[in-house]
């Protein structure tokens, strides 16, 4: 079985992020970048698959900046066998990357897409879904267990009244939440190695497809800054307050 | 190993490039892929899983020998050693592991350092094929925990004058003596102890546990690097067989060659623990209010503050430089002398400081600077104190030994 585990490259997430002078966007000048968590969760389970004697081959994509190839570097550390790197410095929306990572699929045909449900600087939470749709492939989306079978894989979906369990077909999609696992962290010798795993760079346009931006970003601001508490003289002026100022009762 | 930047293109002279507080001179830039990633690689671990077990580790005085053996697994036992389970990295590579593993505790460090430097390096640069392929894979893994005995109870800054002796006995040697101060040694599995020969002449030996006449009993009460185990190794006419013996080094000149090892990763580690405090102390004198706003609003503080960014900036470009050095074989023993000097000295400065700027809550381990403080204490004196290294120094340039 082949795998394919797109990751992608975000502000690291012990960094307090900042909103770029002109609004325009957050600040990356020099910020400390990494691997998104959910992602570094879809690698681990790739690798344990591969050292299960499930999966033959893995394959970490990323599709961004030059820099990404740090971040692929890191999944080839972690146990995947080579990278593809779809270089390009556009801002890349959801369905972009969908539609780039379907052009990959067409040619590597993996037998199952692993990836994060979201990444933590955007937070759509499409990425997964647009590209299962595109594929037309079943998909089991925020998963917390996954068994590979005969007949295709059964998954645990963590949903809003509890768990669901699925069996889906595979090729399959599936995009994976926090409870699946607890990521290794990448071993020196195996940094070491992982120079010497290919890494293959494709542009866009090789590959066909059209990124430019499908939504259009007026203004990036700061969260309000959280008001001063008031203390309140009696249960009946909290009441009124509760139901007349918040609305809440 | 540096992939060449993009020239960089011509910036109009208005411009002015933005200060990066924590890393001044762009330390980051200086570094290769594989240097950063190693390095992330250790502070996720040291944060996760060090950094949580440290406070209990200090206030009980102890030490978890898994914590060798997950060092193990992330390659970080003899990681310059290429082969035999090793990484096979930089100077550098060790150097920025060392730094994260001390940004927790100097006691954590310490353990990894004598593994690593001390006991892994003799047997690799001194051993033969035979003791190599022995000893070192099981060190790598931390299945073997290993301890390095030079410093004897009366022979610290001059271990030339060691009582320890190895007299040529049938089949090997007789070895007597004590060593003292010995991180690891009661936990220890294999020996790395040096002694004089019949001739007078230092030699290297290894020992193993269960030896006949061999026991490491510990230090206790120890107010400094309270999470590394410290013992003795005291040796009754013990019988190391011949093949036990490092061949390939005669003299002062081989336990020498494995402190330069250890003193130039503790020259990065210190600045790690200075980095902690420096932060800490930042933190917290922002938070703090007193008179109506934040202590960090004072002239005196910023001072400190300033004080310390320009140490650690300055000693860790001097570290990372000694490392290039190291890893084109022009890094000599005095240029570590320098870094390990400068650096200890200024990480124990920073940690007053930050202790001092904590004001009584300084004291308290769970602000851990006062840990850093206990710790640094030992990492000024171990491996050449302060002093000693400033003799090493005034003897290069002046030609003239000091010593006595």
């Amino acid at each position: 079985m082949k795998v394919l585990i797109p990751i992608k490259r975000v502000i690291d997430a012990n960094v307090k992020v900042r909103v770029r002078g002109d609004g325009s966007g957050v600040e990356t000048q020099n910020v400390k970048m990494a691997m998104n968590p959910f992602c570094e969760i879809a690698v681990e389970e790739a690798v344990r698959l591969k050292e299960a004697g499930l999966a033959e081959e893995l394959i970490v994509i990323s599709c961004g900046v030059t820099q990404c190839q740090e971040t692929l570097r890191t999944g080839l550390a972690m146990g995947a066998d080579r990278g593809i790197l779809v270089e390009t410095d556009a801002e890349l929306e959801p369905l972009a990357v969908a539609k780039l990572l379907k052009a990959v699929v067409d040619k590597e045909s993996p037998d199952l897409i692993i990836l994060g449900k979201q990444s933590v600087d955007g937070d759509n939470n499409q990425t997964g879904q647009m590209l299962a749709a595109l594929l037309g492939w079943p998909q089991g989306t925020f998963i917390s267990k996954i068994e590979i079978k005969d007949s295709g894989s059964a998954i645990t979906r963590e949903v809003d009244g509890g768990l669901e369990m699925l069996e889906i077909k595979l090729p399959a999609v599936v995009t994976v939440d926090l409870r699946l696992n607890e990521p290794r962290y990448a071993s020196l010798p195996n940094i070491m190695k992982a120079k010497k795993k290919p890494i293959e760079t494709i542009s866009p346009d090789a590959l066909g497809v059209d990124v430019a931006p499908r939504v259009e970003i007026l203004e990036v601001t700061e969260p309000p800054s959280r008001q001063a508490g008031i203390k309140v003289e009696s249960v009946g002026e909290l009441v009124d307050k509760l139901r007349n100022e918040a609305k809440v009762i | 190993m540096n992939r060449p930047e993009p020239a960089p293109a011509v910036k109009p002279a208005a411009a002015t490039a933005a200060f990066q507080w924590e890393d001044p001179l762009l330390l980051e830039e200086l570094l290769s892929e594989e240097e950063r990633l190693i390095r992330d690689s250790a502070r996720a671990y040291c944060q996760d899983k060090l950094m949580p077990r440290i406070l209990e580790a200090n206030r009980h005085e102890h030490f978890d020998p898994d914590i060798m053996r997950e060092m193990g697994q992330l390659g970080f036992l003899g990681i310059t050693i290429d082969g035999y389970g090793c990484a096979g990295a930089s100077h550098v590579a060790y150097g920025l592991v060392t730094r994260e593993v001390e940004r927790v505790d100097s006691g954590y460090r310490s353990a990894m350092s004598v593994q690593s430097s001390l006991v892994m390096h003799p047997i690799h640069a001194y051993g033969t094929e035979e003791q190599r392929q022995k000893y070192l894979p099981k060190l790598a893994t931390a299945e073997w925990i290993g301890c390095f005995g030079l410093t004897e109870p009366d022979h610290g800054s001059d271990p030339g004058g060691m009582k320890s002796r190895a007299q040529t006995v049938d089949g090997g040697f007789r070895l007597k003596g004590s060593k003292m101060w010995i991180s690891n040694s009661p936990i220890a599995d294999v020996f790395v102890v040096w002694a004089k020969d019949d001739e007078g002449v230092i030699r290297g030996f290894i020992l193993e546990k269960g030896m006949d006449g061999l026991s490491a009993p510990k230090i206790d009460g120890k107010f400094s690097l309270r999470a590394s185990i410290t013992g003795e190794i005291v040796m009754d006419d013990v019988f190391v067989p011949e093949g036990n013996l490092l061949p390939n080094v005669k003299g002062l000149g081989g336990p020498f060659g494995c402190l330069n090892k250890a003193r130039y990763g503790i020259s990065w580690g210190a600045m790690g623990a200075a980095e902690f405090c420096w932060h800490a102390a930042r933190s917290y004198t922002l938070e703090r209010s007193q008179f109506g706003r934040p202590l960090a609003a004072n002239q005196l503080i910023q001072k400190k503050l300033a004080d310390m960014q320009t140490e650690i900036t300055l000693g860790l470009q001097a570290s990372l430089r000694v490392g290039r050095l190291l890893d084109e074989g022009k890094g000599a023993p005095e240029a570590i002398s320098l870094v390990k000097r400068n650096n200890c000295g200024k990480a124990l400065d920073i940690a007053r400081l930050a202790r001092d700027m904590h004001g009584g809550n300084g004291i308290v381990d769970e602000y851990h600077v006062i840990r850093h403080l206990m710790n640094l204490e030992t990492v000024n004196t171990y491996e050449g104190t302060h002093d000693i290294h400033a003799l090493i120094l005034g003897r290069a340039q002046t030609g003239i030994q000091a010593f006595c």
